[in-house]
């Protein structure tokens, strides 16, 4: 059979609501921010810039670390065009709502200035993605090596209720448990906002405890190595107990590793609480209660039972969040993502109604 | 034909289904395009070649230009054969066969293994491909 060629047009592969927990909205070029920069910032942006440590990045074999489909036809950078983003993600998938991790370098020591820029991405955000997509919800940039600084941008941001959780990233230069980020989490738990911590960052300290890796394999497959010490500082540091309606999301860093810490973590510390008498609930207890998990990039056992077992170990299938990483290389797809046939309730739970109980959307 | 010079693609569609027909040197190929991963748009990768290393240290490229990468995860097909060459213990994606009028030639050839790799059970799926009148027509089966 021979037919005419045309091109196939595009269509919701999904019926089922889903909410995306991890969308990657791009700022197209720094100029882009200079309309929410006051002139010191700019002046200062445009001169001397942010200190880079690139040294800390893998390159991620993808130019952006983008689907090579994913760079638009207007010409800006991937995730920055946010009609080609409506095709391409929202339309494309039946995404009713999406959460915004505009990925900026915020990590620079000089804080009065990564304040200022965290305040304009932030502004930027509100001005071009959630006035005119309201299926779209924002997360609060911070400048985090301050806490006041960072509590003060909470404070100011949280007042438009489109944005949804504070965001952070998983590479610090400490242990996000300590106390110099409480200021942080405090102002989180006053706005009731959840905080977000994805994937990357630039903290100048290794993912590994070994030391610096040479492939990008490695730090793909690798990661949850840092969101595990997190993880053990957020308990061991009494963050959940001081700050107990707090709700942790871990964003792009896997779930698979999380029973058996629990476990370990559990079995210790009925060994030594002394050492760390402040924390009354058991390590898996504060985690079950106050961490959340996105999906993307998702756990694939080569058997699929193992995915249901794991979840079954997990025990936290109600605190787990569908995501694609949109524009991202390892996209997950809404509709090919779960490896396994789960129980209908808690595959509806995954793909939106835990998200959406989260962020209190509608 | 002139609309898919060598070295290019074109995504058309045929029966409902969106299919990528490539022409490789003159000879003409057509796969389905959705990735057997996820369902990417498979047909609008990159299209390279491998590189293999027998041992740590000793690279070797070959069959460039006959190697398609899915542009979400960048899994490997080959252009030829439909078959996928990222990981041989499990993913084949189905191809269709290719004719080149007015000759009835069917370019079915199974092309050896580069060296270092063994086949996976996927293939993405091919159609037959020929060409009458300056016209490439691609045969799906029922
Ligand atoms: S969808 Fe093609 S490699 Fe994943």
């Amino acid at each position: 059979m021979a037919q005419t060629l045309t091109r196939t047009p595009t269509r919701a592969r999904t019926k089922a609501q889903i909410v995306d927990g991890d969308i990657h909205n791009a700022v197209a070029s720094d100029k882009a921010l200079y309309p929410y920069l006051p002139e010191r910032w700019r002046q200062y942006h445009a001169q001397f810039g942010m200190r880079t440590y690139t040294g800390s990045i893998y390159p991620r074999a993808n130019p952006n670390a983008a689907r090579t489909d994913a760079w638009p036809p207007s010409g800006l950078p991937p995730g920055a065009d946010l009609s080609f983003l409506r095709e391409q993600l929202l339309d494309a998938w039946n995404i009713a709502y999406g959460i915004c991790n505009p990925l900026v370098g915020i990590q620079g020591p000089y804080v009065e200035y990564t304040a200022a820029l965290a305040r304009a991405v932030n502004e930027w955000q509100a001005a071009e993605w959630l006035d005119p997509e309201p299926r779209l919800k924002g997360s609060i940039v911070i400048p985090y090596e301050d806490g006041d600084l960072a509590a003060a941008e909470i404070d100011r941001a949280a007042r438009d209720p489109r944005f949804a959780q504070v965001l952070m990233l998983i590479r610090s230069r400490e242990p996000l448990g300590k106390r110099r980020f409480w200021k942080i989490y405090e102002a989180a738990e006053r706005n009731g906002l959840p905080v977000g911590i994805h994937f990357g960052g630039a903290g100048g300290n290794p993912f590994t405890g070994a030391g610096w890796p040479s492939f990008y394999l490695e730090d793909h497959g690798g990661t949850s190595q840092v969101f595990q010490a997190q993880i053990a500082s957020f308990v061991c540091e009494g963050v959940f107990e001081r700050f107990p309606n707090l709700n942790i999301v871990l964003i792009e860093g896997g779930f698979a590793w999380l029973a058996p810490l629990m476990w370990r973590l559990d079995t210790s510390w009925k060994r030594l609480k002394d050492e760390v008498p402040y924390l009354h609930r058991a390590p898996s207890e504060q985690i079950r209660q106050q961490v959340w998990l996105t999906t993307q990039p998702m756990e694939e056992p080569a058997k699929p039972e193992h995915f249901v077992q794991l979840l079954d170990h997990l025990g936290m299938a109600d605190h787990l969040m569908f995501a694609t990483d949109y524009p991202h290389w390892d996209f997950d797809a809404p509709d090919q993502a779960i490896p396994a046939r789960l129980a209908p309730t808690v595959e509806a739970g995954i793909m939106a109604g835990n998200a959406k109980r989260l962020y209190r959307l509608s | 034909m002139d609309e898919i010079p060598p070295g290019t693609r074109k995504i058309v569609e045929v029966a409902g289904r969106s299919i990528g027909v490539f022409n490789i040197g003159g000879e003409f190929f057509a796969l389905r395009n959705s990735c057997p991963h996820q369902g990417g748009p498979l047909c609008t990768g990159r299209v390279s070649g491998f590189v293999i290393a027998e041992t740590p240290g000793e690279y070797h490229y070959s069959r460039q230009g006959e190697i398609l990468r899915c542009p979400w995860h960048g899994w490997e097909f080959d252009i030829r054969t439909g078959q996928s060459w990222f990981d041989p213990a499990k993913v084949r994606v189905r191809r269709y066969d290719v004719t080149v009028a007015p000759g009835s030639a069917i370019a079915t050839v199974e092309p050896p293994p580069a060296p270092g790799l063994a086949p996976g059970p996927y293939v993405a799926e091919t159609y037959a491909v020929s060409v009458e009148q300056h016209l490439v027509m691609v045969d799906v089966p029922g």
